[in-house]
């Protein structure tokens, strides 16, 4: 008996198969946008999440920019018995005339003093103001900003004049200058208010008079407590090097050097460690939506048992119709997905702008939930669509 | 796109039964379609007549016997196989319509041949064609909704013959119409079975039955009368080619008397 040669089935095309995918997705619209929706809010979730601490991230950095990063302090350790030990008098001077050093600061803690609105108020009430002695050059080499009044010059310096930290003038209740504070057995007046300082909180909190000022009226010993230097970007971990011998050549281990911009970067790292639990949210809100879309395709392919036998019948193979059915799980998700990252990333920007912050949201994010919606597409589409496949076509459409 | 096959016969059944768990549906069955043929298959509900649409059909096999389809013998073929010889060889129209809601006529007819591997382009054209030959070229836009009964089971008629079937099989596909729009329908199957097209229509009609030019009775499993091929496959011009050599008459004519007589 001839033959001719076995009937071969014919491959949808790619875009046969979109449209097939979404025809089914388009005879039910309110439940498509219902359960898209559950993987939108996940979505939403995860991508709002990693954008805004990346936003937090790139502001700190930003700052970190902006403040610098070749500041360094040198502050007194310990002695080798465990006493305080203390910087010579000649600290500054020395750190001056390290070669790449531009600008160098000191400033002294006045141990006795406190500052105080009036004399009336009692000595033990400090409000945590530390008073302290500073030379003129502290400005700029904190590159800090006076928002009211003057930065001590050679002459205030000498004078029982006193400028305050940002802090320590909130504290105070202070807003001008021109007022009078207590100090040290006698009055005061403040010239200026310092603005915010970043890189050096502790002189936020600090009352500052000039050197000469502070060893005349306050008992201050002059030797400084903390000295500020900033030298070329470059030459910053040569100069930390040296700090410590030439600013006590006899006692150098006695001597402690920091860089305060490494907190600041430490804080842009840990940036994004806290949102691990939001994240993990995020996930679970993308498991629920996952298992609303997979809910959808099983009740779809219960309603659609006519149709698939009408396919069968047409001519459809067993894998035609998985792939259909596939197809529209992978859609209705990824509509999700696309829905859920574009509410992510208007959330983040919407909430960086209010903060005065750079919006981010980080590309791999965006690929990770795009990467995300197909897995949940595919695991939510393959038990649906495996069951409409192993319906047997008249079965289907006996089901008038 | 019709393939030639060596087999003159478009459906060939020999010793064909059919169990479902304890109960035969069909005990033994023999029956050949020969190219160009209109037919009933006719017989009350539980005789075994859809068992024989599914396996004329090609969606479900045989218990035992040998059922040729196209040339091509079913038992032979994996179910990828046996899709493809559906998408190629058979056209299937059902009593209810089977169209896709908010879909227009032409789409649904034009989805009728996405697993024939056809583009979408080429797939419209042919879906205009047999709208056309359907008597509804100027209803390509709309709905189902927006469309009388009759005009959706012309609708499904031409999604079956838009690929240029061997053989159509129509599962009663006057049950849902009144007698007016069902004579609608059975005046196309006329006109198409005169353009070449070999037509089994199943059903449980006795007057549609009349209507056919042969009848196949069948009762408890079994073929119990078949008025036989009374004419022979005219030159085998079948798979839908224009081949409107045949007269026009006939099936049209019954047609119409079908309708008069049953509009009373």
């Amino acid at each position: 008996m001839t033959r001719d040669r076995r009937p071969a089935p014919a491959r949808l095309s790619p875009s046969d198969v979109l449209r097939v995918g979404a025809a089914g997705l388009r005879s039910r619209p309110a439940r498509v946008v219902l359960s898209a929706l559950g993987i939108a809010i996940g979505i939403a979730t995860m991508i709002a999440v990693i954008g805004i601490s990346s936003s937090s991230r790139e502001e700190l950095l930003r700052q970190l920019d902006r403040l610098g990063t070749n500041l360094l302090t040198v502050s007194p350790g310990q002695t080798v018995f465990g006493q305080d030990a203390e910087l010579p008098t000649g600290a500054l001077a020395m750190v001056e005339r390290i070669g790449p050093v531009y600008t160098a600061a000191a400033t002294g803690s006045v141990e006795k003093a406190t500052v105080r609105r009036t004399d009336r108020i009692p000595e033990a009430v400090t409000g945590g103001i530390a008073v302290q002695a500073a030379t003129t050059e502290l400005l700029t080499t904190l590159e800090g900003a006076v928002v009211r009044g003057t930065w001590l010059n050679a002459a205030t310096e000498r004078q029982p004049a006193v400028v305050l930290g940002a802090k320590a003038a909130e504290r105070l209740g202070i807003t001008r200058a021109g007022l009078q504070v207590w100090m040290g057995g006698r009055w005061f007046t403040v010239i200026g208010i310092l603005g915010p300082m970043p890189l050096a909180p502790e002189i936020e909190r600090s009352a500052l008079v000039g050197f000469p000022a502070a060893e005349e009226h306050l008992g201050f010993d002059g030797h400084p407590t903390t000295i500020y230097e900033r030298s070329s970007e470059e030459a910053v971990e040569a100069v930390r090097a040296v700090l410590p011998r030439t600013v006590s050549p006899e006692n150098p281990e006695e001597v402690e050097v920091s860089r305060p911009s490494d907190a600041l970067a430490a804080r842009a790292a840990a940036a994004g460690a806290f949102t691990n639990l939001l994240l993990g949210l995020g996930a679970v809100a993308l498991l629920v939506g996952g298992v609303g879309v997979a809910n959808t395709m099983v009740i779809s392919v219960l309603e659609r048992r006519r149709e698939i036998g009408l396919r069968r019948s047409l001519g459809a193979t067993r894998g035609q119709v998985r792939v259909q059915f596939l197809a529209e799980s992978l859609l209705l998700s990824a509509l999700g997905g696309v829905t859920g990252a574009v509410l992510g990333a208007l959330a983040t920007v919407g909430y960086a702008l209010s903060r005065d912050w750079p919006p981010v949201v980080p590309p791999w994010a965006i690929g990770g939930a795009v990467g995300a919606t197909l897995v949940i597409g595919t695991l939510a589409g393959i038990y649906p669509a495996m069951r409409a496949a192993r319906l047997s076509p008249t079965v289907a459409l006996a089901t008038a | 796109m019709s393939e030639p096959y060596s087999r003159p016969h478009v459906v060939e059944l020999r010793g064909v039964s059919k169990s479902y768990g304890g109960v035969r549906a069909l005990r033994g069955v023999d029956l050949t379609v020969a190219d160009g043929e209109l037919l009933a298959i006719v017989g009350p509900s539980g005789s075994g007549k859809s068992t024989m649409l599914h396996l004329i059909g090609t969606l479900d096999l045989p218990t035992s016997g040998d059922v040729h389809i196209a040339g091509h013998d079913v038992a032979t073929l994996s179910d990828r196989e046996l899709s493809a010889l559906r998408a190629r060889y058979l056209g299937f129209v059902f009593q209810q319509f089977h169209l896709a809601a908010g879909v227009s006529a032409l789409d649904n007819v034009a989805d009728g041949l996405l697993y024939t591997g056809t583009p979408l382009r080429v797939r419209r054209e042919r879906a205009a064609a047999a709208l056309e030959r359907v008597g509804l070229g100027h209803r390509l836009g709309h709905r189902p909704h927006q469309l009388s009964g009759g005009e959706q089971q012309r609708v499904a008629v031409a999604r079956a013959v838009a690929g240029g079937p061997s053989l159509l099989l129509a599962d009663e596909p006057t049950g849902n119409l009144d007698s007016a729009a069902g004579a609608e329908v059975l005046r196309v199957l006329g006109d198409l079975h005169a353009a070449g097209t070999t037509i089994a229509v199943i059903t449980h009609d006795m007057e549609i039955a009349e209507w056919c030019p042969r009848r196949v009775r069948v009762r408890d499993g079994l073929i119990v009368e078949d008025s036989g091929s009374g004419r022979a496959a005219p030159g085998g011009t079948g798979n839908g080619g224009p081949g409107r050599t045949a007269p026009a008459g006939r099936g049209g004519a019954v047609a119409a008397e079908l309708a008069k007589g049953a509009g009373e």
